[in-house]
């Protein structure tokens, strides 16, 4: 190879390096560390004055003890837990409200395709932030839901929504969905029309074709959006610590309190560490499935 | 033109009994009753009547654009007509859903399922009927030995060659052993030598299975070559429907023999002479054409006289005895192998191609360019037409 191949290779490593692995390997050797009072408020830091004696020292003052604590405390493994039921939950939510949309789009007059993936794009143009705090806006006590609610007369007295686990699946649902719908969207876009033809040729009812030709057509989209929507929403913070109440435990929100309420760095690190590892899994299945697809399409 | 020619003769033969549509005791299977389909303001097909009848293998020809696609799909049913009746068996087909309809289709893009096995995409019909699965798996071995695709049942369909694809595609659509088979140019994205394979194949096939086939093509050496009949469309009509034979040799219509073949087409008027003869005033300081004709013309009509370039002879001198014999120069010798193409200009100016057979191996080459040469043809080997 020469010296340019290896560096247009190198150079995306290179990057893999400066932005994963080198901030990660800190995040592990701080989830072994000890808390401390101190700048940083870690021990043991590595003192390279002190040579060769120093670096052993260092190492012996790394140990498992955080992870073991993970494993004592229930609040931690009932958060991951938790978390898990709430990804899970929501994305099975999103994938309900978000198939039928993107059926829609792939079915509307092509004229029309471009504003309505433009359409389903556009709340991206605004923070995050301010959307969720949209929803706070509309879910509170005195919000527009309940206000029209009570204006209709389906309720005489206003419904807690804000500060519920339902409040985080809406607020899940509605930020991720745009990562269900593309994916799909993107499948059954591509889906050839005589197919469905074929299909009823062949004796299928238009319920039966879509049920036999459209939807395992569909299945690589399906796949990804639901990878899309659960692997950011099993870590998800900024939505539980919003709209959630005292009841939502999501180890998002409890690494944040460990990592800035209680200063302790090294359990936050392993709550971590722990979190990347439960995400690794979903992400290894994920690429899988694009690959494969990748594979079928050649 | 010659090879197939030669292959249709021999079809041509095996199947002389097989002419239901002379026979006035035969009912139609399929019969479109003035049927007309609109697209908006676009008049697709205009009233259009056909007959066509079981066990045929009916072939629709014509340019694209000139309605055969859109004929073809109201038969699967993907199509309404605008006006009009098709009756599938005597009964009114109109309301009926495609997957309602004993009528199979093959997609010209084979639309073969890809999440599926070339077993399940054969069995995908019938397990849509209320078959059991013994039924089914003897039905679907039986298609997979009628196409020869045993050897890959267990495959995708984008892990076999498009020929392949194409079998599984036909095997597909006969399963349900329907009453009519639709093909949407079946062969269109093959190569030229696995086509004229394949051709074969579909004629045994629907031989042996005896299903009613109709087959869009453009092709006219395929539509030649498959079908009992061959309709020409043109613009939403049907221009002829006649046996590939009668097609080639009395088209109807400028258009026909045109569209069919080779043909040398030479305008003029029309002079009747005797019975069932006509000379055609066609050129100045020119003999007038003589030709045989069915029909009576008015003197003076004006008509078109076709004569294909196989049926025109080359000579170095003027035939004895010939009906017709003009004088002129070699302009153009296109070697084909099996067969030479003369084109000959006549004294006046006009070109007319004439075509003779190798038939000997490296034969000495009669004329060569800018040689004087006779063309001449006998009364009966044309066709005077009139439109």
């Amino acid at each position: 190879m020469s010296i340019r191949r290896i560096a247009i290779v190198a150079i995306p490593y290179l990057w893999l390096l400066a932005l994963f692995l080198v901030p990660f390997a800190i995040v592990v050797k701080i989830s072994l560390s000890d808390a401390a009072l101190a700048i940083p408020p870690y021990v043991p830091t590595l003192d390279l004055s002190a040579g060769l004696e120093g670096v052993k020292e260092f190492f012996a003052g790394l140990d498992f003890e955080n992870f073991v604590f993970l494993t004592e405390d229930e609040l931690y493994w009932r958060a991951y837990l938790s978390s898990l039921k709430i990804a899970l939950l929501s994305t099975a939510l999103t994938l309900l409200v978000g198939y039928p949309i993107a059926y829609g789009m792939s079915r509307a007059p092509s004229e029309w395709r471009p504003t309505l993936m433009m359409l389903v794009i556009l709340p991206f143009w605004t923070s995050f932030l301010i959307r969720v705090y949209a929803w706070i806006g509309i879910l509170s006590n005195e919000g527009f839901l309940n206000q029209l609610l009570l204006w209709s007369g389906l309720i005489t007295e206003p419904l807690t929504l804000l500060n519920t686990n339902f409040a985080v699946y809406v607020g899940i649902v509605y930020t991720y969905l745009p990562f269900m719908i593309l994916p799909i969207y993107a499948t059954l876009e591509k889906l050839d029309e005589s197919l469905l033809e074929a299909a009823e040729d062949l004796g299928c009812s238009r319920l039966s074709s879509f049920w036999t030709v459209t939807l395992p057509l569909s299945r690589p989209g399906v796949i990804a959006g639901c990878f899309l929507v659960f692997i950011p929403a099993i870590g998800e913070f900024v939505i539980p610590s919003l709209l959630g109440g005292s009841e939502t435990l999501m180890i998002g929100k409890v690494l944040w309190e460990e990592f800035f309420s209680n200063r302790d760095w090294p359990v936050a690190s392993a709550v971590a560490v722990i979190l990347l590892l439960v995400l690794v899994i979903p992400i290894i299945l994920f690429q899988r499935n694009e690959q494969k697809q990748q594979e079928a399409d050649q | 033109m010659s090879p197939d020619a030669a292959q249709q003769d021999t079809s041509q033969q095996a199947s002389r009994e097989f002419a239901p549509w002379n026979d006035p005791e035969e009912r139609p299977l399929i019969r479109f009753l003035s049927v007309t389909k609109k697209f908006g303001e676009f008049t697709a097909i205009d009233d259009l009547t056909l007959d066509i009848y079981r066990r045929e293998f009916f072939a629709l020809l014509g340019p694209s654009g000139c309605g055969k696609t859109t004929l073809m799909r109201m038969l699967a049913g993907f199509e309404a007509p605008t006006g009009g009746t098709i009756l599938l068996d005597g009964q009114d087909i109109v309301p009926v859903p495609p997957n309602r309809r004993p009528v199979n289709m093959m997609f010209q893009s084979y639309a073969l399922f890809p999440h599926l096995s070339v077993r399940d995409n054969i069995a995908f019909g019938l397990k849509r009927s209320r078959m059991s699965r013994e039924a089914i798996e003897e039905r679907v071995a039986e298609m997979l030995r009628l196409t020869r695709l045993e050897r890959f049942a267990t495959r995708k369909p984008h892990q076999i060659s498009g020929g392949q694809r194409q079998r599984v595609a036909l095997a597909r659509s006969l399963a349900k052993a329907p009453k009519l088979l639709l093909l949407d140019e079946p062969l269109g994205a093959l190569d030229k030598k696995l086509r004229q394979e394949t051709q074969f194949e579909l004629m045994d096939i629907q031989e042996r299975t005896g299903t009613t086939f109709v087959i869009v093509t453009h092709d006219q050496e395929e539509a030649m070559t498959v079908a009992s009949r061959v309709a020409v469309m043109d613009e939403g009509r049907i221009v002829q429907v006649a046996t590939p034979a009668e097609i080639y040799e009395s088209p109807n219509s400028v258009y026909v023999a045109d569209f069919i073949g080779d043909v040398n087409l030479i305008e003029g008027t029309a002079r009747p002479k005797g019975e069932n003869r006509v000379e055609i005033d066609w050129a100045e300081g020119q003999p007038p054409l003589i030709a045989a004709s069915q029909e009576r013309l008015a003197p003076g009509t004006r008509v078109h006289f076709a004569i294909r370039p196989e049926k025109v002879a080359i000579s170095s001198e003027r035939p004895a005895q010939a009906a017709n014999a003009f004088r002129g120069r070699v302009h153009d010798i296109a070697y084909l192998g099996n067969i030479s193409t003369y084109h000959v200009m006549l004294e006046n100016g006009h070109l007319i191609m004439a075509q003779t057979a190798n038939s000997r191996r490296i034969s000495r080459r009669g004329f060569s360019w800018e040689d004087t040469v006779w063309l001449s043809w006998t009364d009966s080997a044309g066709v005077v037409l009139t439109r």
